[in-house]
This record gives structure tokens, C-alpha cells and sequence, in this order.
């Protein structure tokens, strides 16, 4: 099979024409990016309430512009996919800067309802105690406050809070809708940074253990610096070899259909040296964002220190935006290259999954062990990945959306267990929960089976369709190692769950915080799409398996 | 559309369970009652299914097929043969005599923390069992199968983990601890059985294209579907390993003496009569039926590791010192005994390993039950504690004799009839085998007899003396099961006659016929 017939098999040839020949004003098709324009247009709303609100109304004001941003742009999404623009009517928009189609309308719409969910964790003000009769959240009263200083507790005591949060949610919102649908090298850049900027600083906002916050921060900051700068060479590379920023026409050059783009790059076109490092080094920095091993190294600690609403939405939606970009890059700019790449992505997913579990066992922390245990996940997914098949892209899309709405509402319940220092992420504090709250352990439970994969969560829907997908795709020592590295990962989930209920409570042990209704419907959504998923997921494989098909 | 018996079968325990659950936490009796009434229930609808089950009638019936995950080619296909419907009734036969055994057994110490129901909690997650112990039975689809065989471990991992014995020798916090460690165990030899499992289930699918087990054996007979050697021997070992831990075989089996040691008398039944079940039944329903040709090519090895299971278990028996770990390690040797049948490939052997599952189940049941009565007594696991028990409690003694007989396999009870039969079946095709098996039954003997003359014989222990004899509630247990025991060892004719057929089809599967023991001496 010629490499361009396998190309067919995934994707659709876009009727756009070449827009790069002329120079004429800038087509924007409105209407296909409403759902980025929304969020985008409520995210600077959110900054001008800022600069002009009351303090005191912020808060809500802010709630009110983002959830209804949220769910404008959801239903934006869904008018588009109604209306075929995720199958007959796919196409690429915005002078060929960005596609909609199956898979980008697919994962908007899972990073905007995970968002929504994440939101509502961002507003919860009822776990800390109040703190000079001003009910508090999660984040730092002022975040340009040195810790532990005098105006640190003068901005405490001014009962401040960060309703910064909001924008920055949004406009890291914003990135993350573009980067799965991104259909230029420069784009991709240009979102992969809008969505990393604010979530570095979302990381350093923490109001509790401000010192490992910042550092987290910083340590997210300088090492995604670093895998931005590798993206961006990687781009240049490209461009190099194909003389053009666009997915469409760099797949061409690949393929051999198109020479000589640009004529000033004659020299460079076709140099495989330059496709070969420049493709290594973009897929390097999306393999950052998403935890694979060996880029994994942030994770840990970012998702320690970052306040827990940030993780759970960082852990969810990045990973949906960077699997979604990574697709893309693999599926559609570089299925001719797949005999290159196929190989070292199952080194690199082989690894991941092994090392993700095996490390995770030796953790103490809730938030480290869910970590280690995403970047396990971000293995399985990769099995997916490596399918080149259609159904691997189906699958990798269902699971994204079952993994991200497991891992918000993990999150949203490590909030919940809190003692005198704030939240209680210690392992050993978690002892004999079960007796304490068995409800709140039971839902942890829930989650915890479902990353395990065990049958009727979600996690095992998931995980069975990415591993049918390698195994058709001829990656069957991938399922091998999969299924190997889910008995190991079982094992220390089972472990949280044997020290919820079969041990003992500690006498000094934390307490479970009554949180507001918006907690609560983070963790019932949460709870609802795992079991919904798990039993019934034959409507979202669907959707998921017609969605399935890229624009080029 | 008909009615869907065994659909209701299987979910009313289900939702009973969450009826149970949901019962308010002062409310225990209601809870329990509520439980008892379910299973009774249960009970009354898997006797439905007996009786409308035609032993001539068609392979499987009363099937039900309904489109589930059309993307994974996965329908919710339900269908019973015989051999299913002997052990659906085995399992709802014994739950309600497991909730009434279990009655008190996880009333809470203290009445402090409203919140903390382990009344609740321990019914309900029985009957959660149950449930999805017959919805495996029934299933006729590989992954439907798969999802509950693999998904009835949570609520067994909490029942060994959270309810253990009232007293203990080591006290309370040691007791959980070791409970946790069984808990711990049990699972992930059994996730780690299933995952291996999961890997050969996608790649069946990826060979067949479809889950349905009836159409996957046909395209399988008929030739339609071919599978290269060494493909059909992959998947074959992925389920195999899963059913043998399960069931478990040698060298598989070291979760069983930790699971039955530290849970309660009921769970432990649950554990080794009701649950390892699903592990030998599977064994006849997917690896001879999917994996005709690989179930041959394992054959030897196979027989192998269940002689040494026989033998290995029966000695580890003798040897206990803890009342529940000897019965653990026995029913080791009893499900090597099963294995054995099953793979001997002769319809003698199977028709009696599937006799023996039952029979099998009953036997446990009360030599188990009556073992947690006399260790709820006495505060001890320990067969040293005891001495002489006969004369304080005849009733509990002679009861507890009549167990222990059927578990050495006693002509005139029940699993005298399946061994026999199984070692008949084995001997046929397999003299060596079968002759080696045969110790087992020797050492059967000891191990029950010894266990009998320590505990029960003997001057009377100061500790035992003014131990109180089976209560009523004991009685109601015990007696329609040893009652049981004796009829099905003098007239195993109504089992067998359900069984048979499907044995017959089974055999067919595999394309083996009895051997002609004077054919083979002509030659």
C-alpha cells in the first residue's frame, strides 16, 4: 500500500485551496470558530471585570462569564458537529490555520465540558475555613505577596482573593481548543503557549504550601520552556525541509506529491536530515505536554505543588488538547514517515506504561501516585496511537474522554480530605476514610477501579478499545505490555483503596470538608460519565468512532 | 419476546443488594431479613430455570440476545446448557444458607459511628456476588463473561478484606492486618489471572471478528474460521491461566489458604463453593469449546499440574494447624480432582467433574459452616484449642463427621459418586493418572479423620467444656444440606440426567470420543 492510499484511510482531502500563493484579506469563517471566538471574547470580559468590578462582586461576575462562556462554546461545538462539520462538512478554516473537523470538534467539546467541571472546583470557597469572615479557595490571596510575609498577611486579612483564575482558565481554555485543531506549525506553537503560560502561572497560585506551589511553577516553567524551544526548532527544521508551515502541504513534500514549495528553500527541501530531526523535536515537545516517558519529569511535581483544582484540570484537559495535537502531527502530517516513527513510539509508550507504574507503586502522596499513574495512562494511549488505524483514532478519542472525567473528579475529591494544614494528600492520612466518610471513599474508590480498568467503569471501555486498536494494528507485544503494566498500576490503586477501608482510622487523622454544590456536581459528573461510560458506551464510541476521521 | 428469566435471575440479586445497602444503618435485622428473602427469591427463580430447562431440548437455551457494544461486537447474549443450570441452582442453593450462616457475623462491635454500616455492606456485597457469579454462568458472549467474571472480584476483595473473624490470636490488629494481606493477595492473583485473560480476549476478537461463543464455535467446527496453531495455543493459555487461578490450580493456588483463612466461615464457602466454580466451569465452556485443538496439545501438561495439586494440596492438609486453612488446602486437591476430569476428555470424567462441582459445593459448604459455628465458640482457628467436643455437642460433632466424610469422598454421600466417576473417566484414557490420583483419596481420609480425632475426640478441653450445641438457627443451616449430601450419594441420577448432554456436546466439541478400552488392548 502506496503511502499516500494509507493517508486515505484517515483522513479527507480538504477543498480549501492553497491559500499561501495570494495575498488578499483574511477569510475568517466565524461561524466554524465560534467556539475558540467565545471563549476567547469572555476571557478578556474577565479581564476588564477585573480592572472595573467591585472587588466584592468579582467573584461572581467572573463565575457567571466563564460558566457561561463554557457552555456557549459546548453548544457551539455541538451546533457544528450537527451541522456535519465534523464528517461531510470538515474542512479548514482560517486561511488553513485551523481545521474542524471529526476529532478537533470531538476534543473541543471534551476539554470545554471538562473545563466547566474544572471551573466549578476553581470556585469552591466552602473547604478552607474563613479566614477574617471572607470565605477563601484555593488559591493565594495575592499571588505577588512574598510567603510568609507581612503583605502576605496584610492581603489575607484585606480578605483578597484571586479572581484572576478565571481568565487564565479561559485563556488556557482558549489554547487548548486550538492545539488538537491547529493545521500549521505556527498555530500549534502559538497555542501550545497560550495554554501553558496561564496554567504555569495558574500552578504558582497555590494559598496553602505557597513555597512548593512556586516552585512547582517554576519547575513546570523552565522545563516547558525548554520542550517549547525544541518545538520551535523542530518547526524550523520543517520548514526547511518542506518550505511551508501547513500539515497539508508538509504531508505532500513527505509523500513525494509535491516539490519545491518555495523556491528560496530549494536547497533544504527534501532533505531528510531536516524532516527526520525536525519531526523528532516537534513530537518531543508535545510528548512533553503529555507525560510521556522520558519527558515525564515535571509531572510529579507540578501536579504535588500546583493547587489541586489546577491539577485536576490540568491533568485533564492539557492532556486531551496535547494527545489531539500529537494525532494530528503523526496522523496527518507524517503517516509517511510512520515506518520511522512507529518505532520509537512504541519505545517511548513501552516505557511510559512500565515506568509509570512501576514508580508509581513507591509513592506516598495521593497526588504524586495520580501522577505517576497519568503518565502510565498517557502510555496506554500511546498503544492507541501507535495503531495507525482509524479505530485508533476513535479509540484514542473515547479514551481521552473517559480518562479526563475520571481524573477532575480524583482531583475534585483530593480537595475534599483536609486537616489543620490544609489538604491532607499524605497517603497515611488517608488510612480508615472509609469508616470516617464511606461515601467520599467510595467515590474515590470508583475513580481508582476505573483507572485500574476493572469492568463497567469507564477506565476498562477505554482501555479495551485502544488496546483492540494496536492489536489490529499489528502491535500485539504492545497489549502484551499493556496489560502487564495494568496489573502492576492495579496494584497500588488497590493499595489506596485497602487503606480507606480495611485500616484502621487515625485518631488525629483529617476530616472531610461538607463542599459547596459546585464540588459536588464536579464529582457527580465525574462519578456519572465513569459509570455511564463503563456500562453503556456504545453512543460515545459511536460519536467517537465519527469523529474519527482528519481534514487535510 | 419471551419472558427474560435469566436476566431477572441474575439482576434480582443485584438489585437486592442495593436494596440492602440502602437499608438505614439502626435497621440491621431489616437488612439481613431483607438479604435472606432475596436469596430465597434467587433461589425460587434458579429452581424456574431447572424446571424449564429441557435436558433433550437444544444446546443452549432460554437465551436471550440484545445489542450491547455494537463497536466491540459485543451483545448481551445469555444461554444455559446443563452444566450451567446445575451450578446456577448450586450457587442459589447455597447463598441463602450462606446469608443465615453469616447472620451475626458482621453485626458492628460498637454502636458509635452511625455512618459505618458493615451490616449492610456484608449482605449486600454477598448477593453483588451472587449476582454476578450466575450472570457468568449464563453468559454466551466472551466479553460479557469477561466483565463479570473480572468485575465480581471488587466485591469478594472487600468481603475477605473487611469482615474477619470476631476473635482472633494475635488480637484485632494483627487479624486485619492479615486480613488486608489476603484481601491484597486474592485480588491481584485473580486481576493479574484476568488482565492476562483480557490480552487473549482482544486477540480473540481480533482472529474472530465477534464475541458470540455459539458463533465462534461453529465457525470453528464447520471450518470457517481458521486459526494458525500457535495462535489458537496463545489464546488458549491467556484463558487457561485466568480460569486456574481462579479455580486454582497448582501452582496458582497460594491465594486460596490466605482468603479462606482470614475471612469468615460464609465467605470462605462463598470463596471456594460458589466463586472457584466459575473458574472450572469455564474451563468446559470457553477453553474446549473456543481452543478445541490447543485443549488437546495442553492435555498432558495440564493433567500433570492437577495430580500435583491432588496430592500437594491433600499433603499441605494433613499438615495444618488452623481448622480453615486444612479445609482450604483440601479443596486445592478437590479442584484438582475437577481439573483432572475436565481434561481427561472422556464424558465419564467431565460428566463428573461437573457432578463434583456440585457435589463439591455442598460438601465445603458444611464442613465449612460448621467449622466457623465451632470457631465462633471457641475464639479459635487454632485444631490444638479443641479436644473432646463431641461430648459437649454431639449434634455440632456428628454434623461436622458427616462433612468431613463426604470430603473423603465416603461411598453413600454425594461426592463419592463424582470422584468415583472422575477417576474412572481419567483411568480409562490415563491409567498412570488416574492410579496417582487415587492417594489422594487416602490422604483425604487422614486429613479429615485426624482433623475429626483432635477436635472432636479426646478428654474435653477446659476451654470447650459448657460449649453450647448448634442453635436453631445452625440447624437450619446444616440440616437440608447434609440432608442433601446423603440423598444426591444414593440418587445422583437428577444431576446427572441435566448434565449429560451438555457433557455429550462438549465432547463433541473437541472431537473426542470414548475410548474403547478393548480396542486399545487389541492394539
Amino acid at each position: 500500500m502506496s503511502a499516500t492510499a494509507v493517508h486515505s484511510l484517515w483522513t479527507t482531502a480538504a477543498t480549501a485551496a492553497d491559500p499561501i500563493a495570494r495575498i488578499d484579506a483574511p477569510k475568517i469563517e466565524y461561524g466554524q470558530l465560534s467556539p475558540v471566538l467565545i471563549v476567547i471574547g469572555a476571557a478578556i470580559i474577565g479581564i476588564l471585570v477585573e480592572a472595573f468590578v467591585p472587588r466584592r462582586s468579582r467573584y461572581h461576575a467572573q463565575m457567571f462569564v466563564s460558566a457561561v462562556a463554557l457552555i456557549a462554546a459546548f453548544a457551539a461545538v455541538v451546533a457544528l458537529a450537527a451541522r456535519g462539520y465534523g464528517t461531510t462538512k470538515a474542512g479548514i478554516t482560517a486561511m488553513g490555520a485551523v481545521a474542524v473537523d471529526g476529532p478537533a470538534l470531538f476534543l473541543q467539546g471534551t476539554i470545554l465540558l471538562t473545563s466547566l467541571v474544572g471551573l466549578f472546583t476553581f470556585a469552591e470557597r466552602r473547604l478552607d475555613p474563613e479566614q477574617h469572615g471572607t470565605r477563601v479557595d484555593s488559591f493565594a490571596a495575592q499571588a505577588a505577596a512574598v510567603p510568609g510575609s507581612e503583605s502576605e498577611q496584610k492581603a489575607v486579612k484585606a480578605g483578597f482573593t484571586t479572581t484572576e483564575v478565571f481568565p487564565l482558565l479561559l485563556f488556557a481554555v482558549v489554547g487548548m481548543l486550538v492545539f488538537p485543531a491547529a493545521n500549521d506549525l505556527l498555530t500549534l506553537f502559538v497555542a501550545l503557549e497560550v495554554f501553558s503560560l496561564p496554567l504555569y502561572l495558574l500552578c504558582a497560585l497555590a494559598r496553602r504550601k505557597r513555597l512548593m506551589s512556586q516552585e512547582a511553577a517554576v519547575k513546570y516553567f523552565l522545563l516547558g520552556a525548554f520542550a517549547s524551544a525544541f518545538t520551535l526548532f523542530g518547526i524550523a527544521l520543517l520548514y526547511g525541509y518542506a518550505g511551508s508551515m501547513s500539515y497539508g502541504t508538509i504531508a505532500q513534500v513527505v509523500d513525494g506529491t509535491v516539490q519545491n514549495v518555495t523556491p528560496a528553500l530549494a536547497n533544504t527541501t527534501g532533505n531528510d536530515a531536516l524532516l527526520l530531526v525536525g519531526s523528532a523535536l516537534v513530537v518531543m515537545g508535545l510528548l512533553f505536554k503529555v507525560g510521556a516517558v522520558p519527558f515525564h519529569m515535571w509531572t510529579p511535581d507540578v501536579y504535588q505543588g500546583a493547587p489541586t483544582p489546577v491539577t485536576g484540570f490540568m491533568a485533564a484537559a492539557t492532556k486531551v488538547a496535547a494527545f489531539g495535537a500529537l494525532l494530528r502531527i503523526l496522523y496527518v502530517v507524517l503517516p509517511g514517515l510512520r515506518w520511522d516513527w512507529r518505532p520509537v513510539m512504541w519505545g517511548v509508550a513501552i516505557v511510559t506504561m512500565l515506568a509509570g507504574a512501576i514508580v508509581a507503586i513507591t509513592q506516598t502522596d495521593i497526588k504524586r501516585l495520580l501522577a505517576y499513574s497519568s503518565i502510565a495512562h498517557a502510555g496506554f494511549i500511546l498503544a492507541g496511537v501507535i495503531a495507525t488505524t482509524p479505530s485508533g483514532i476513535s479509540s484514542v478519542l473515547f479514551y481521552l474522554a473517559a480518562y479526563s472525567f475520571v481524573t477532575i473528579g480524583a482531583f475534585a475529591v483530593v480537595t475534599l480530605v483536609r486537616d489543620a494544614g490544609g489538604e491532607a494528600t499524605h497517603l497515611s492520612k488517608w488510612a480508615g476514610l472509609g469508616r470516617r466518610s464511606p461515601l467520599v471513599a467510595a467515590v474515590f474508590a470508583v475513580f481508582l477501579l476505573a483507572f485500574a480498568g476493572i469492568p463497567l467503569t469507564s477506565g476498562f471501555a477505554g482501555k479495551f478499545a485502544v488496546f483492540k486498536a494496536a492489536a489490529e494494528g499489528g502491535a500485539a507485544p504492545l497489549v502484551v505490555i499493556g496489560v502487564i503494566s495494568s496489573a502492576i498500576a492495579a496494584f497500588f490503586y488497590i493499595r489506596v483503596i485497602v487503606l480507606m477501608f480495611f485500616s484502621e482510622p487515625r485518631p488525629e487523622g483529617p476530616t472531610v470538608a461538607v463542599p459547596s454544590p459546585l464540588t459536588m456536581t464536579a464529582i457527580a459528573v465525574g462519578v456519572a460519565v465513569t459509570v455511564v461510560l463503563g456500562v453503556a458506551p456504545q453512543y460515545f464510541l459511536d460519536l467517537a468512532g465519527q469523529a474519527g476521521v482528519f481534514v487535510r | 419476546m419471551s419472558f427474560p428469566l435469566l436476566t431477572v435471575t441474575a439482576a434480582l440479586p443485584a438489585v437486592g443488594a442495593i436494596a440492602t445497602a440502602a437499608v438505614p444503618a439502626a435497621r440491621r435485622t431489616v437488612a439481613k431479613w431483607l438479604a435472606l428473602l432475596v436469596s430465597l427469591a434467587t433461589l425460587a427463580l434458579a429452581v424456574t430455570v431447572l424446571v424449564r430447562f429441557d435436558p433433550g431440548g437444544d444446546r443452549y437455551q432460554l437465551t436471550e440476545s440484545h445489542s450491547w457494544i455494537a463497536d466491540f461486537g459485543v451483545r448481551y447474549e445469555l444461554g444455559v446448557d446443563g452444566i450451567a443450570v446445575a451450578l446456577i441452582a448450586l450457587t442459589a442453593l447455597l447463598i441463602p444458607f450462606i446469608i443465615l450462616a453469616g447472620w451475626h457475623d458482621a453485626d458492628p462491635l460498637e454502636t458509635g459511628n452511625s455512618r459505618w454500616r458493615p451490616t449492610q455492606g456484608f449482605f449486600a456485597l454477598i448477593l453483588a456476588v451472587e449476582a454476578m457469579v450466575i450472570i457468568s454462568f449464563e453468559a454466551t458472549d466472551v466479553f460479557l463473561f469477561y466483565i463479570f467474571f473480572e468485575a465480581m472480584l471488587i466485591p469478594l476483595y472487600f468481603l475477605i478484606g473487611g469482615f474477619g473473624d470476631r476473635a482472633h490470636e494475635h488480637g484485632e490488629k494483627t487479624a486485619a492486618t492479615q486480613r488486608s494481606y489476603a484481601a491484597v493477595k486474592f485480588l491481584l492473583y485473580n486481576l493479574a489471572g484476568g488482565l492476562i485473560m483480557l490480552a487473549a480476549v482482544i486477540g480473540l476478537y481480533v482472529v474472530a471478528g465477534n464475541f458470540s461463543l455459539t458463533e465462534i464455535a461453529e465457525a470453528r467446527a464447520n471450518g470457517s474460521l481458521d486459526m494458525a496453531t500457535s495462535t489458537e495455543r496463545w489464546l488458549f493459555l491467556g484463558f487457561f491461566f485466568a480460569f486456574a487461578v481462579k479455580a486454582p490450580l497448582f501452582p496458582l493456588h497460594t491465594w486460596l489458604p490466605n482468603a479462606m483463612g482470614e475471612s469468615t466461615a460464609p465467605v470462605a464457602v462463598l470463596i471456594t463453593a460458589v466463586v472457584d466454580k466459575v473458574g472450572t466451569f469455564a474451563m468446559l465452556r470457553f477453553c474446549l469449546q473456543l481452543f478445541p485443538e490447543a485443549s488437546k496439545w495442553a492435555t498432558p501438561v495440564i493433567l500433570v499440574l492437577a495430580v500435583i495439586s491432588i496430592i500437594y494440596g491433600a499433603l499441605l492438609a494433613v499438615g495444618q494447624r488452623d481448622i480453615k486453612r486444612l479445609i482450604a488446602y483440601a479443596s486445592i486437591s478437590h479442584f484438582g480432582f475437577i481439573v483432572m476430569g475436565i481434561f481427561a476428555m472422556t464424558s465419564q470424567g467431565q460428566s463428573g467433574a461437573t457432578l463434583y462441582m456440585v457435589n463439591h459445593g455442598i460438601s465445603t459448604a458444611v464442613l465449612m459452616l460448621i467449622a466457623g459455628f465451632l470457631i465462633s465458640r471457641r475464639g479459635s482457628r487454632l485444631i490444638a484449642d479443641f479436644g473432646g467436643v463431641q461430648k459437649v455437642a454431639p449434634v455440632l460433632a456428628g454434623t461436622f463427621l458427616i462433612g468431613g466424610l463426604a470430603t473423603l469422598s465416603l461411598p453413600g454421600l454425594a461426592p463419592f459418586v463424582s470422584e468415583f466417576l472422575v477417576l474412572v473417566g481419567t483411568f480409562t484414557r490415563y491409567p498412570v493418572i488416574g492410579i496417582i490420583a487415587t492417594l489422594g483419596i487416602v490422604l483425604a481420609a487422614l486429613y479429615t479423620l485426624v482433623l475429626y480425632q483432635r477436635t472432636m475426640t479426646g478428654p474435653v478441653k477446659a476451654e470447650v467444656t459448657g460449649m453450647p450445641d448448634l442453635r436453631v438457627r445452625e440447624l437450619v443451616v446444616v440440616a437440608p444440606l447434609v440432608a442433601l449430601l446423603i440423598f444426591l450419594g444414593v440418587f445422583p441420577k437428577p444431576v446427572t440426567d441435566i448434565v449429560n448432554p451438555a457433557v455429550k456436546q462438549t465432547m463433541s466439541d473437541v472431537h473426542k470420543t470414548d475410548p474403547q478400552p478393548e480396542v486399545e488392548a487389541a492394539k
